[in-house]
């Protein structure tokens, strides 16, 4: 069974923001307007944090683009009351928009604050919209998927062929636009992999790995002079 | 004889037997508040959690705060008056029913805070539906359910014969305390089964007390978030909420000493008893912060020193230092000393412990949601009018809800204080004298 991961090399990433744009698009994610915004309401699956460098600060800014890190160990599934949010056979955390209570305990526990919330009804129905993505109503918690539905897609695309699911079937979005090539997206499982060569990497580490969730998105640090 | 019993019997039935223009004064008022209370739900419910303060990270605000100060408020009754019972303290008379009432009372307003908190309260039949019990959520709905069946059950037992009284001597709701009374008539048969059942639920009601406010505190305890993830929270949370419990208690038995003229039953001594109940509380819960935050400064781990600092010294110092001085400086100037002013001192003690124990869950909730490990953007969390209503509309439910419980039971226990009157006198002279050495006979 796959493993789904993503390796984002953080000396590409020149901090463009198409990932977030593009996954905004992708996952109908709502624009959550001027006033939401100014309050801290925005929802941002993929998110692209910015840390000044510690020795050279006010110079150097590093990019951290997070989408939801995925964890093999995952704090936010443990504490949800409902099943509301549980990690699925090949890793993938899931968040079933209908089941939520919206208790904001998975918010909560994520030491990575992958997980964002309707505060308000968002968004209606309308045209431009993906429609292998449903909408999320007031009140419940939402966060990135690894964009899953394009998963579903290749998997049923596959097996109408009767074959398994090719490398480079299923992407997701922000990998796919990412202009530097910065996120690799794959199948863990598979030694031969991108993404797994990747994620073998002297410069590849995890965020706050110490907290042992295992997370499925690894990161590349700069290399020498890079930055 | 009789007569002599009733004239002890018309203090304590005068708040059911008349209602003055007071009362309704005071339920007016506190109406005010709940309908803030309830427009601000409405609106709430109507737009989405939205109408809150609250935001991306700080998820949890006002309404958790709430939860985890309420319930332990609850802790007041039946806990105290479990512990007072077993240990045969013959000054707890006339004060187990007030605390009790609270535990009951306080209980519906605690969990109704999570009730409110809910961006989906439509969907909360999924906690029974879909329930998870490894979600910390579930031990909470649990302990807390069970508390309150225990708490109602442990407030009902000794009310039976004052009920009976009630149904023999007052002239109105014949019907309703017909049936309340369960056909008590005070046979001994009765007494004795009465007496043992009110033995095992004090012993049942202490364990899930405490089980209460270990959960509450388990919800932040066992995420991975700096200064949640420790494992004093929750004997931590339990002492706390006992300290804050007894401050509730003093305050509503001084309220009601005053109002119905019950102070031929609440003397100095019972204050001075719970103040120094309360002071020795104080130093626990002083202990107990000393020691988390002692701990988390001395590893310095960076993200726990962060949430630290903020408290300390950042943005939440008027919080920290405004809690310190509630729970600690202040109980101390009042209570070490009791000896003249008693009621008023302990009046002042346990005032300044309730904003103390609100502000340290406060200080515990807020601070930690609003430095994530990542470096996000800096937020502030201020709460609006919505969850500013939702609280006072809480606060003046809980008064309401006590204050017609006294317009239909006595609050403090008839038959207890007459049974004090009758046997314990005697009872307590015979325990005494069973701890002396026997008397030796013969000897000159």
């Amino acid at each position: 069974m796959a493993l789904w991961g993503m390796v984002i090399d953080l000396d590409r990433c020149t901090g463009c923001q198409a990932c977030v744009m593009a996954c905004k698009a992708e996952n109908n994610v709502p624009a959550v307007g001027e006033k939401e915004a100014k309050k801290g309401r925005t929802i941002s699956w993929m998110q692209v944090l910015t840390e000044t460098d510690e020795e050279h600060h006010e110079e150097k800014m590093r990019f951290i683009p997070r989408p939801c890190l995925q964890c093999d160990d995952p704090p936010c599934t443990k504490v949800c009351p409902v099943y509301a949010t549980y990690r699925d056979p090949e890793g993938i955390v899931a968040q079933i928009y209908g089941r939520c209570i919206g208790c904001r305990f998975c918010m909560a526990a994520c030491p990575y604050n992958a997980k964002y919330f309707n505060w308000y009804t968002y968004q209606k129905e309308q045209p431009g919209q993906n429609p292998d993505v449903s909408l999320r109503p007031n009140g419940v918690v939402e966060k990135c998927t690894f964009c899953h539905h394009r998963l579903q897609k290749a998997r049923e695309q596959a097996h109408a062929e009767h074959r398994e699911i090719q490398p480079g079937e299923y992407n997701t979005a922000c990998a796919d636009a990412c202009p530097a090539q910065a996120i690799v997206f794959g199948d863990l499982s598979d030694p031969g992999s991108e993404v797994s060569k990747l994620a073998r990497s002297p410069r590849a580490f995890k965020l706050q790995e110490e907290l042992g969730t295992k997370p499925k998105v690894i990161y590349l640090t700069e290399g020498e002079g890079g930055g | 004889m009789v007569d002599h019993k009733d004239a002890h019997e018309d203090i304590l039935l005068a708040p059911i037997a008349h209602t003055g223009p007071g009362f309704y004064w005071t339920v007016a008022g506190l109406s005010v508040f709940i309908l803030w209370g309830a427009i601000a739900y409405l609106v709430q419910f109507y737009y989405g959690l939205g109408v809150t303060g609250l935001m991306q990270p700080v998820s949890w605000g006002f309404y958790v705060t709430n939860f985890v100060f309420f319930i332990g408020i609850s802790h007041a009754g039946t806990l105290i008056s479990a512990i007072l019972r077993l240990s045969r303290a013959e000054w707890r008379r006339p004060i187990t029913r007030m605390a009790e009432v609270i535990t009951a009372m306080v209980l519906f307003i605690g969990a109704g805070q999570i009730l409110v908190d809910l961006g989906r309260p439509d969907r909360i039949l999924n906690v029974i539906l879909h329930g998870r019990y490894q979600s910390p959520l579930l031990w909470d709905a649990t302990s807390i359910s069970a508390y309150l069946t225990a708490s109602l059950t442990y407030l009902y037992l000794p009310m039976i014969p004052d009920i009976a009284i009630l149904r023999d001597r007052l002239g109105k709701w014949k019907l309703f305390y017909s049936v309340l009374a369960l056909g008590w008539t005070g046979t001994e048969a009765q007494q004795r089964v009465l007496n043992r059942a009110i033995a095992i639920m004090c012993v049942i009601v202490i364990p899930v007390a405490i089980s209460v406010h270990s959960v509450v505190s388990f919800v932040f305890s066992m995420t991975l978030q700096p200064m949640w993830h420790s494992t004093i929270f929750g004997p931590y949370f339990v002492v706390g909420a006992i300290f804050s419990g007894i401050a509730a208690l003093i305050v509503a038995m001084i309220i009601f000493r005053k109002t119905y003229g019950l102070e031929p039953y609440l003397k100095p001594v019972h204050f001075r008893y719970l103040g120094q109940l309360l002071l020795v509380m104080s130093l626990l819960w002083f202990y107990f912060t000393f020691a988390e935050y002692l701990t988390g400064y001395y590893g310095a781990e960076p993200e726990e020193m962060k949430v630290f600092w903020a408290k300390f010294s950042g943005p939440f110092w008027p919080y920290f230092w405004a809690m310190v001085l509630c729970n600690l400086f202040i109980p101390l100037a009042c209570l070490v000393r009791l000896g003249r002013h008693t009621v008023g001192k302990v009046l002042a003690a346990s005032l300044a412990i309730i904003v103390g124990m609100w502000l340290e869950r406060f200080i515990i909730v807020i601070p930690t949601l609003s430095f994530p490990r990542l470096p996000f953007p800096h937020t502030v969390y201020t709460p609006t009018w919505v969850e500013m209503g939702e609280f006072a509309g809480s606060l003046a439910l809980f008064a309401l809800f006590y204050l017609l419980f006294t317009k239909v039971f006595p609050i403090i226990s008839i038959w207890e204080i007459r049974e004090g009157r009758e046997e314990g006198v005697k009872e307590v002279e015979e325990r005494i004298k069973s701890y002396l050495p026997d008397e030796i006979k013969g000897t000159a």
